[in-house]
């Protein structure tokens, strides 16, 4: 199939357009089977795209037949379609607990879902550095849009400060791009690899400022320390599906930094190669050292689980600080089961905070649950693993990134506040069980019922962590493959430009 | 011509982040359409400034790069309809909030401390 590599920007575009008409757009019930039908439709193109580009080589899409470097391509490597079905699969699941009755709480729910999930593949696929902008700003708008779901005072102050801040960030994408056409000449990532080596010394001055540039925008987009601080309350204000989705959007910031890091600027890039290196070392530490602080302090479930997701991007990050293979194929495995298992764990806070009637979320000693024991179990499991105890996914993850530091000079720094962080959250995480769960007082009175899309979006997202860990040599051996790809750029770089393919 | 043309996007971005940086909503959303003029402005630079060149090939004697045009135009769409958004929301969160504070709450007493000390003093 030729036309493969657009089909996960494509379909949810479409699907998101047709939902506005009519047909589909005056009953809600039509609009979720669709929805859950085009997802399930995503989940399979997205595999094939996978297994097309593992098998056959990287899949390069020329938009419209203009040859690159001139024209946009979209380019389905191992990275780049992995990401693609982590997305589709999160989305599946926040998806499924949205029709359980979230999804009414405000208007044009499905179609916004389904743009923004547009806008992450598009990032995801796109070989050309402005064509990441554009698609940014239609996850973005898509996201501002969604933050705002079900309304309230908390989620418009939330989302004012999150709008003003990606609208600066924006600006900022676009200054750096500007530097970067105006030395380098080119917007296709590929042929920006290979001319960034040819700059004289002012030049390089400029691109090094522009590459700098762009750590800065992606390093909010992915919640680096000094630009995170939006993050906890923004994910923590928003409705569980959303905030389940969001899982994915700090990765997209992790993703363009690995692409644009390791592909433009990486071992290649002559005077300019690993300039955002120096930067990520202590800002990585520092991240995951402010997430352990957040998640101890957290007050609630929801600001757990979004101090978690801080962890996560500092040890993410701290993976690719380590520029080598081995270290990104860990953070790549490492970044499949956060976002799945965070995905999972907003959907619990959800689940637990509707059945805690005015306790919600909080660590207060509220009635019973109904359904203490399936929350529970599912709570424990997603404790363990986003924690990083044995025998689940996160202790797989953690332990391939310790690995990996090997005979650096940064080892000690890497372990330790690895695992203390891994100690913070497990202290944290406990004492959110033991309050939630076990320190209760009086009979239920509540009547929430279970909806069972809600327990079929908790397991199928949590079934990803015992699954990451019974396929792990499988799911390794492709993530070594990626990283594999990705380091040595010059072959795919040759083969995505004119003559090399041919 | 370059110096003047780099001190405008400057003086621009200079403007825009400081409005960016306030308190309001209002001057906020100011800023933050200073700040896309500054940046259309500057990625049409980022093609070299070339007087009497036109972008389409045997319209004049020299060209001038055409891409940075194409980008200037999709950053001015996309900023437009940023722009329009951020102040339905910044109507909305002064709905909500009761007040145009970006944080939904004017800050307490330091500062009236100050205005009725000035006013004393």
């Amino acid at each position: 199939m030729q036309h493969l590599a657009i089909f996960p920007i494509l379909l949810p575009l479409l699907a998101a357009v047709f939902m506005l008409l009519p047909p589909l757009s005056n009953s809600i019930t039509r609009q979720r089977i669709f929805a859950v039908s085009i997802l399930l439709l995503l989940v399979t193109v997205s595999t094939l795209l996978l297994l097309t580009s593992h098998q056959q080589g990287t899949q390069l899409y020329i938009l419209g037949g203009w040859q690159p470097p001139f024209g946009i391509t979209l380019v389905g490597d191992r990275l780049s379609t992995m990401m693609v079905l982590l997305t589709s699969v999160l989305g599946l699941g926040a998806h499924l607990y949205a029709c359980a009755g979230e999804d009414k709480d405000g208007m044009y729910f499905h179609p916004l879902f389904m743009f923004q999930i547009m806008g992450v593949n598009g990032a995801f696929l796109t070989g050309d550095i402005f064509n990441l902008f554009v698609f940014f700003e239609v996850l973005l708008i898509a996201s501002y849009a969604l933050l705002i779901h079900g309304g309230g005072k908390q989620k418009t102050k939330m989302n004012v400060h999150y709008v003003i801040l990606n609208l600066v960030g924006s600006g900022i994408f676009l200054f750096a791009l500007g530097i970067l056409y105006g030395t380098i000449g080119s917007l296709n990532i590929a042929d920006m690899a290979n001319k960034v080596r040819l700059l004289d010394e002012h030049e390089q001055a400029l691109a090094k400022a522009g590459g700098l540039l762009l750590l800065v925008v992606f390093g909010l987009k992915a919640a680096l320390l000094p630009l995170h601080f939006w993050l906890p309350k923004t994910y923590a204000a928003a409705s569980a599906p959303v905030a389940a989705l969001f899982a994915i959007m700090t990765k997209v910031g992790v993703y363009s930094i690995l692409r644009v890091h390791t592909t433009i600027f990486g071992e290649d890039a002559g005077a300019l190669a690993g300039i955002a290196i120096p930067w990520l070392w202590p800002l990585a530490l520092l991240t995951l050292t402010m997430g352990a602080i957040g998640v101890l302090a957290s007050p609630g479930l929801r600001l757990t689980a979004a101090n978690l997701v801080i962890v996560s991007v500092g040890t993410l990050m701290l993976a690719i600080a380590m520029q080598r293979e081995s270290a990104t194929s860990a953070a790549l495995y490492y970044m499949m089961h956060t976002t799945l298992v965070t995905g999972a764990l907003f959907l619990i806070a959800d689940l637990i905070s509707k059945q805690r009637g005015k306790a919600e979320d909080r660590y207060v000693i509220a009635r019973k649950m109904r359904y203490g024991k399936f929350i529970g179990i599912a709570f424990f499991i997603a404790a363990l693993t986003s924690v990083g105890m044995p025998p689940l996914s996160g202790f797989v993850g953690k332990i391939l990134i310790l690995q990996a530091t090997q005979g650096l000079a940064e080892t000690a720094w890497v372990w330790a506040i690895v695992l203390l962080a891994g100690l913070a959250s497990m202290v944290a995480i406990s004492r959110a069980g033991t309050t939630i769960f076990w320190r209760a007082a009086g009979e239920n009175t509540n009547n929430e019922k279970l909806s069972p899309l809600k327990i079929i979006a908790v397991v199928l997202l949590l079934s990803a962590s015992p699954l990451l860990v019974v396929f792990g040599g499988a799911v390794t051996d492709y993530t070594n493959l990626a990283a594999a790809q990705l380091h040595n750029s010059m072959p795919t770089v040759t083969a995505l430009l004119p003559g090399g393919n041919e | 011509m370059e110096a003047i043309y780099a001190f405008c996007v400057g003086i621009l971005t200079t403007c825009g982040f400081f409005l960016v940086l306030r308190g309001r909503t209002f001057t906020v959303v100011i800023g933050l359409t200073l700040l896309s003029y500054a940046v259309n402005l500057f990625l049409f630079a980022s093609g070299r400034l070339k007087l009497n060149g036109a972008a389409v090939l045997g319209q004049s004697a020299e060209y001038s790069d055409p891409l940075p045009q194409a980008l200037v135009l999709t950053a001015i769409v996309i900023g437009f309809a940023m722009t329009a958004f951020v102040v339905i929301l910044a109507m909305r969160s002064r709905a909500d909030q009761g007040n145009d504070h970006v944080d939904g709450q004017m800050p307490d007493q330091p500062s009236r401390i100050s205005v009725s000390d000035k006013r004393s003093g």
